[in-house]
């Protein structure tokens, strides 16, 4: 009960501070519009179409190899906390956890999708 | 009931206003501190009846009112609502995350004990990592809503930068919890009370050496600064994921900047660095190992111990500052490399070790 009040008296304290900063900037801000003001900066150019196209296939790998390997991480927590009582088979346990996760590492390494150019 | 909530509202209010206070005093270090560094004078124009305070009247009083009186440009052709919700998203989780770090012992106040602890959750560690995590959001979502080239290189460079060093992170957590075997600050904290040998503080630092290194140095790129400034990289995109950001919403994203140098700074503290413990102070007061002895009230041993996290984190504060004003910035294949080839195996390497002498010293 305490944990969880003083989990929402923070949320919304914080959360009221982030309201107020960005409404006072709304309010007290000049507005003024002019064609060029709006336009999206590209260093002085006039900005050749939307941003929202293709990016490199690079920055999804990334995030696909990261959800794999932040799971990991994930079940270790737990481990971690309960490794006095687990011991050396608790232990033994994780070890062949990380060592299948390891080769997975190896592996995503031989491929080459750790390397950028 | 209502006393719980008038409590805990202090607490928050307390840390807010410590965290933003924290945040306004490092803009000023870092202003000061570059101009130091590369030889220059540095802010010194804004004074109030000739007052300039060596540039604090123009760090922290001039910089956010006029901040805050300047027009809020929103481009055309923006997604108005995320880019008005990333500078939020972003300043949010960094704020509730440095409210979970434990700034003193239990005070007591007559019947009442009050843990000094604004989020008192008993699984704080996980709790950190949550919060610290939601901060990629923020770039995510500024870099996509501006409709800009740069903004969405920024953001997508900012985003991968984050998720890698994440891992590296929290690896380095899981060794502290492993060492401690808590996830609760506090208990961390306390376990870290007692001497080796009566002499040396059994701060973390001596049993997570290298976790301590793994978690500062990720800490730091988590903070998307120097030398890991690649998602701003002004030289190449303008301002990174910031750049169609003016007014209130910029300095809520340089805001952010500031507050998270003071979670990394908090976080390496609690878990290495003995958080408000002092070296020889007990309860009761000091009691020197070579027989001298200081009786001091409850109050008093409260606030010393308060002050004393105040003043480290604000010594690794200053650190990082030291550092992204003395390194330049990596290229971004070095930034992988280093991330996933070896910070994320010396992690692992750091676990494994651990728990083998944990299990090696506790039979």
């Amino acid at each position: 009960m305490q944990q969880s009040i003083s989990v929402l008296v923070t949320f919304v304290l914080v959360g009221g501070l982030v309201a107020v900063m960005v409404s006072l900037g709304w309010l007290l801000g000049p507005r003024t519009e002019t064609p060029a003001k709006g336009e999206a900066f590209e260093c002085g150019n006039p900005p050749s179409g939307s941003a929202w196209g293709r990016f490199p296939v690079k920055f999804y790998m990334t995030a696909i190899i990261f959800i794999i390997f932040d799971v990991e991480v994930v079940f270790l927590y737990p481990w971690a906390v309960l490794f006095d009582r687990l011991g050396w088979f608790g232990f033994a346990e994780m070890l062949v956890f990380l060592t299948v996760l390891g080769f997975g590492l190896l592996y995503v390494w031989q491929k080459g999708a750790l390397e950028w150019d | 009931m209502l006393t719980l909530i008038l409590i805990s509202a202090v607490k928050a209010l307390i840390v807010v206003a410590m965290v933003l206070n924290l945040a306004g005093i490092l803009g000023w270090v870092e202003r000061k501190g570059s101009a130091l560094i590369q030889d220059r004078i540095g802010a010194n124009r804004a004074a109030i009846f000739g007052f300039a305070g060596a540039g604090l009247v123009n760090t922290l009083l001039a910089d956010p009112i006029k901040f805050l009186t300047k027009e809020d440009v929103i481009p055309r052709g923006v997604d108005r609502l995320l880019h008005t919700l990333a500078p939020c998203v972003s300043l949010f989780p960094a704020m509730v995350a440095f409210a979970v770090v434990p700034f003193g012992d239990r005070l007591h106040v007559g019947e009442l004990v009050v843990n000094l602890q604004a989020i008192e959750v008993d699984v704080g560690v996980l709790f950190l990592l949550a919060m610290t995590s939601l901060g990629v959001y923020g770039v995510v979502l500024g870099g996509w809503a501006s409709n800009n080239r740069l903004s969405l290189l920024g953001g997508i460079r900012g985003s991968a930068q984050m998720i890698s060093y994440e891992l590296a992170m929290g690896l380095g957590v899981v060794a502290v919890v492993l060492t401690y075997g808590s996830l609760d600050f506090q208990e961390i904290v306390r376990r870290q009370g007692h001497m080796i040998g009566g002499w040396i503080p059994s701060w973390g630092i001596l049993y997570q050496p290298l976790a301590f290194l793994l978690l500062l140095i990720a800490g730091i790129a988590e903070t998307k600064r120097a030398p890991f400034d690649l998602p701003e990289g002004e030289s190449e995109i303008v301002s990174g994921y910031f750049t169609e950001y003016s007014g209130i919403k910029y300095l809520m994203f340089f805001m952010t900047d500031f507050v998270e140098i003071a979670i990394v700074s908090a976080v390496v503290t609690t878990f290495f660095f003995g958080g408000w413990q002092i070296p020889f102070l007990g309860s009761q007061g000091f009691v020197f190992p070579w027989g001298w002895s200081l009786a001091l009230p409850h109050v008093v041993v409260v606030l010393l111990q308060v002050a004393a996290y105040m003043v480290k984190v604000f010594v690794f504060c200053c650190l990082q500052v030291l550092v992204r004003w003395s390194m330049p910035r990596l290229r971004y294949d070095q930034l992988m490399w280093f991330g996933w080839k070896v910070m994320l195996p010396l992690g692992l390497a750091n676990l494994v070790v651990t728990a083998l002498v944990l299990l090696w010293v506790r039979g």
